[in-house]
């Protein structure tokens, strides 16, 4: 499989990462390179083999239903949580307006 | 059921429907963080910097979330996973801080169930059996505020990381009709188990709405997704709507888009959503933050054992053992609330009276359903902290025992409602009680019939309209405190 | 009186303890370096005070006698992708500048806690993206060593832990912390001449360490010697319940546990390491690397990891999947850069910014892992690499049944020259083809020095043990580093 400009235009967009005609023309080789690098990953013979899906056996615990527990993981930090907000309103977050 | 099919220029047209139901799990903290849960703080009070998706920050599972989806996947009869994971639904949105929810598509905690509903509440047996796809846990987003500045949106974090259950229907529903029993029957059965508050005006519960038509017969048409839609009226609006409005593009020889729309409850129609039009591919993966989720069986028989008794189960064992009528039963066992208030009052008056429930429960049904609520409706500066199970009870046992009469009972009830009296003080001090003393009536009767010798002349030739002139003297006489029953009993005894 | 920065962590902690020198003693020498050597810029900003403040308290606790920690009156760098309170943290991107956090990572928390200081804020490759620490937003790092050859030319100092490897040889601090998620520890420390270890997956806490892949990254602990790291590392780890991947586990001591004694241990060379048109001088430094283990009572065998050649792409894979996730939080609504251009909507916003605030090897990584994840890729990409990284655990696992560490090079060449290999992003990769296959299955792993190469440059010799055997591969490691006798250290040119 190989991209072609129009397919990186799109992988940009998706990301959310403008990019220019020129740029979206730079990586179009560049992201062919890595990708058909990447395929050799096809000649594995993966029959019966299972995605990983732990890397350490190990499961997964729970946390007991508790309000601010922990004051790094609770709430009630609304100044810690604005301290670095370009554009911090009223204790909102302000972004530019959007139209649903 | 009676089909409902839209007229269209070219036929009839079956509308299908699937409803994705949003149900924020009931718990104090979120689902990956310990911020709270509770609703109309002030923005970004119960946002935890994990919520805000700050740097570094990493998910870890609130178990009680995961054990409410449980027991509600319980209580559909849904097969539950004992292995599951969850994935990262990726898009960018201004309420989405993290850019992605933590969902669960590849491997959902609990898989196929279903919910029998009821379109007549007078036959609550005949019912069409709705199936359930699945249930998964997931995040809610943050709110977006558009009204607050003239060029910014404004975002409050609160809700973001609140556990939602997702409960996606399979497409079997084809009324407006059938939608909202459906609605109306998950909310009561998320209520019972305690899941789910199912406060639709907080937004505890929202449904996605998805409905396509086709000729009957044919192959489902493209659906639409309507999202956010939070009264069972709106559901059957939208549907409506939708449906409407598919027939006639199509009739009009256009083609219905996939699309996400938004219903406006002004208009009562909906709109395509133009935010999220370029957001189909969420390239969801396993969250790498998180492990399988893995559930054992001690986990599993604790969520079992704490399941209370459903509503179907409780309707049968309405009708069945305290013999109440299937339409009581229907009534009585549709909101936790009511079966609450029902079992409490019908628990108290059995003791008060000395018999079984299933002796008072039709009296006690009675009550609860019509007599009462008929009362509290016109009691204008009732409090509802009057309103206790001690004092329904007294006043139905009263009323049982033959101490005040219907209007009596009323009206003692008025006086609870707005004073939080006794009842049987009341009935006492307000002369609010019947008199079944037969030598006194007996008396009274006696006199009754000397007075109008001549009218038991008449009656006595025939005239039977006559017993209720004797009733109504009678009673007058006792100033209307004369228990009816006996009253009667003796007049009769005595006309011969 | 000792120079007191050319002291290690153990001795540092020793003299302190013992009175032959104060913290504060300590923090200012280290702090002198640090300010001498801007020209390397290793760290992206020094904290001065902080290393002062944190010494003057280790002082106090001494002159009443208290236990002083682990890291007792040690100042160290902290690598710029663990969260500071208070201390500006880039993860060396623009995207982040100016990014205060209010809050501690766990690990820098347990650091300071263990009585260490902080000098200051390490250089890294952006979003730890990068092998060379060429993709910084604040420049290049460079190394302290320079060729043999007279020609001056400026050295990788490997990355992404860069600022960490070249502050740690260059005596600018004796310890830092460093992040590995497919080599960022081992290869730095291998191109530097210092030692490194990435712990097995889940051992440090993820939490307030700015995420680049959640499934592989490890942070650990970059110092001159293998003690220093035992050392270190004690201190990183510990179960974090903030973090569902962390180990719920004790910490095991391991630097009581050192012993370089490999009586009846076996070490396993894995045939598939040895790859064509190797680098003779790597292949020369492993050989030696296999006497001295054998010279510390090892038995060496032979061993297979057959899916060896396939843990790189799986890696370009995987990791940049993750990455395009965990990256999706830059979007300038509540940190960060926020760049929008007149009468911007916010999906315009979002695109400008991650324009502006993400470098070219970010853009590119987060486009593959974009792509891979997309509509009908996500089984021919994403499912199949998981698979095949299963198949590459497995072989390890098969491994142990054979030998107790894996001896190989940490990489398959010394440091390469700035700017040689940035226009070819495949060959940057090619750097961390050895040290890829540990983090996908999530072992630990370190880099010890082995010697100098023809041309004066530090090489690497990489241990790799079974999961939760930090021991076995500190101490083999302990065996390699007393027998190498490694003492080289680079010319402090830029003074």
């Amino acid at each position: 499989m190989s991209v072609d400009k129009a397919t990186v235009a799109k992988i940009a967009s998706l990301a959310r990462i403008r990019m220019d005609d020129a740029a979206c023309d730079a990586m179009v080789p560049e992201l062919n390179q890595i990708l058909g690098w990447v395929e050799q990953l096809g000649e594995v013979d993966v029959t019966g083999v299972e995605p990983m899906t732990a890397v350490i056996p190990n499961t997964l615990r729970l946390r007991d239903d508790v309000v601010d527990a922990d004051p790094l993981t609770g709430g009630g930090v609304r100044d810690k949580v604005l301290a670095n907000a370009p554009a911090p309103e009223h204790g909102f977050f302000g972004v530019p307006k959007v139209i649903e | 059921m009676s089909e409902y099919r839209i007229q269209g220029a070219t036929g009839e047209w079956e509308v299908v429907i699937g409803l994705e139901v949003h149900a924020q799990v009931t718990s104090k903290a979120k689902l990956f963080s310990g911020a709270a849960t509770a609703f109309g703080a002030e923005p970004n009070t119960q946002v935890s910097l994990v919520d805000a998706a700050m740097p570094g920050m990493l998910p870890v599972p609130n178990r009680e979330c995961i054990r409410q989806a449980v027991r509600t996947g319980m209580a559909i009869d849904a097969q539950i996973n004992k292995w599951s994971r969850f994935d990262r639904k990726n898009y960018f949105y201004a309420d989405l801080p993290q850019g992605y929810q933590i969902s669960q598509l590849y491997h959902p905690l609990v898989g196929e169930g279903y919910l029998d509903v009821s379109l007549d509440d007078k036959d609550p047996e005949n019912t069409k059996r709705i199936g359930v796809e699945r249930i998964h846990v997931e995040q809610d987003a943050g709110k977006l505020m558009h009204d607050q500045h003239p060029t910014m949106s404004y975002v409050d974090l609160n809700r973001s990381g609140v556990a939602l259950m997702e409960i996606v229907s399979k497409p079997d529903m084809r009324s407006p009709a059938e939608a909202g029993a459906y609605v109306r029957k998950l909310r009561s059965i998320l209520r019972y188990v305690g899941s789910c508050d199912g406060n639709m005006e907080e937004g505890s519960m929202r449904a996605d709405v998805n409905v396509s038509v086709r000729k009957p017969g044919d192959e489902f048409g493209t659906r639409t997704e309507t999202k956010n839609v939070n009264s069972v009226r709106f559901v059957m609006q939208v549907i409506e709507y939708e449906a409407n409005r598919q027939v006639d593009v199509i009739e009009n020889g256009g083609t219905v888009d996939q699309e996400t729309r938004l219903f406006d409850p002004d208009t009562g129609t909906t709109r395509t959503m133009r935010s999220k039009e370029d957001a189909h591919d969420y390239r969801y993966f396993p969250d790498p933050d998180l492990l399988p989720l893995e559930l054992d069986d001690a986990f599993l028989a604790d969520c079992r054992e704490s399941l209370p008794e459903l509503p179907d189960a409780k309707r049968h064992r309405y009708e069945n053992e305290l013999g109440l009528t299937a339409y009581n039963a229907g009534q009585l066992t549709a909101d936790v609330d009511v079966y609450q208030r029902y079992e409490a009052i019908l628990a108290a008056t059995a003791a008060k009276v000395g018999k079984s429930e299933s002796d008072v429960a039709t009296q006690v049904a009675n009550w609860v359903l019509s007599v009462a609520p008929g009362v509290k409706n016109a009691t204008e500066d009732a409090d509802e902290a009057n309103d206790t199970t001690a004092a329904n009870a007294g006043i139905i046992a009263l009323s049982a025992a033959g101490t005040v009469s219907g209007g009596q009972a009323k009206e003692i009830y008025e006086i609870v409602l707005k004073t939080g009296r006794e009842p049987e003080e009341i009935a006492e001090t307000e002369g609010l009680k019947q008199n079944s003393d037969t030598g006194a009536i007996e008396a009274v009767v006696d006199e009754v019939l000397a007075n109008n010798a001549d009218k038991v002349e008449e009656y006595r030739g025939g005239k039977d309209k006559l017993f209720g002139f004797f009733v109504g003297q009678t009673m007058k006489a006792m100033k209307g405190q004369g228990n009816p029953a006996v009253v009667n009993e003796i007049l009769k005894a005595k006309l011969g | 009186m000792t120079e007191l920065t050319e002291l290690t962590v153990a001795a540092i902690r020793k003299g302190v303890a013992g009175g032959d020198f104060t913290a504060v003693e300590v923090a200012e020498a280290f702090n002198a370096n640090v300010a001498a050597a801007s020209e390397l810029n290793a760290f992206i900003v020094a904290t001065p005070e902080k290393a002062v403040e944190a010494a003057q308290a280790v002082d106090a606790k001494r002159a009443k006698g208290e236990d002083l920690g682990k890291m007792g009156g040690v100042p160290i760098g902290m690598k710029d992708l663990f969260a500071t309170n208070g201390v500006q943290t880039t993860a060396a991107s623009h995207m982040l500048e100016g990014f205060v956090p209010q809050y501690e990572s766990t690990v820098s928390q347990k650091l300071w806690d263990a009585g260490a200081g902080m000098l200051g804020k390490l250089n890294l490759d952006q979003f730890a993206m990068g092998s060379s620490n060429e993709t910084s937003y604040f420049g290049n790092v460079i190394s302290p060593w320079r060729r043999k050859d007279g020609g001056n030319a400026d050295l990788a100092p490997g990355g992404s832990s860069g600022g960490s490897s070249s502050a740690v040889s260059a005596r600018l601090c004796p310890a830092a912390t460093g992040t590995d998620t497919g080599g960022s520890i081992r290869q730095p420390a291998a191109f530097t001449g210092i030692t490194g270890i990435k712990p097995t997956y889940g051992r440090c806490s993820r939490w307030g360490v700015v995420a680049f892949a959640s499934s592989l990254d490890q942070a650990g602990p970059m110092a001159r010697d293998v003690t220093d790291c035992a050392i270190m590392l004690e201190a990183m780890a510990g179960f974090d319940p903030k973090d569902s991947t962390s180990l719920d586990m004790p910490v095991p001591e391991w630097e009581a546990g050192l012993n370089p004694d490999m009586k009846g241990k076996k070490v396993g060379i894995p045939r598939e390491y040895r790859m064509d048109g190797m680098d003779p001088e790597i292949l020369k430094s492993w050989d030696d690397g296999i006497a001295w283990l054998k010279d510390a009572g090892a038995e060496v065998v032979d061993i297979s990891l057959p899916h060896t050649k396939y843990a790189l792409p799986a890696y370009y894979i995987i990791a940049p999947a993750e990455a395009s996730s965990n990256l999706a939080r830059y979007d300038g609504v509540r940190y960060g850069l926020r760049d929008l251009p007149e009468g911007a909507g916010l999906q315009d916003m979002y695109a400008a910014t991650r324009a502006d605030g993400f470098g070219p090897e970010v853009k590119r990584r987060i486009m593959i892992g974009t792509y891979v994840l997309s509509a009908g890729f996500y089984d021919a990409y994403y499912n199949q690499a998981q698979k095949v990284r299963a198949l590459i655990a497995r072989d390890f696992e098969q491994a142990w049944s054979q030998c107790d560490v894996i001896l190989a090079p940490t990489c398959p060449s010394a440091a390469f020259a700035l700017g040689d290999k940035t226009s070819d992003p495949l060959s940057m990769y090619l750097n961390d083809v050895f040290a890829v296959p540990a983090s996908l299955a999530g072992l630990p792993a370190m880099s010890v020095p082995a010697g100098l190469n023809s041309e004066g440059l530090p090489l690497g010799l990489q241990i790799i043990g079974k999961a939760f055997d930090e021991q076995g591969v500190l101490n083999a490691g302990l065996a390699i580093e007393q027998r190498a006798g490694f003492t080289a250290k680079p010319e402090a040119w830029w003074k």
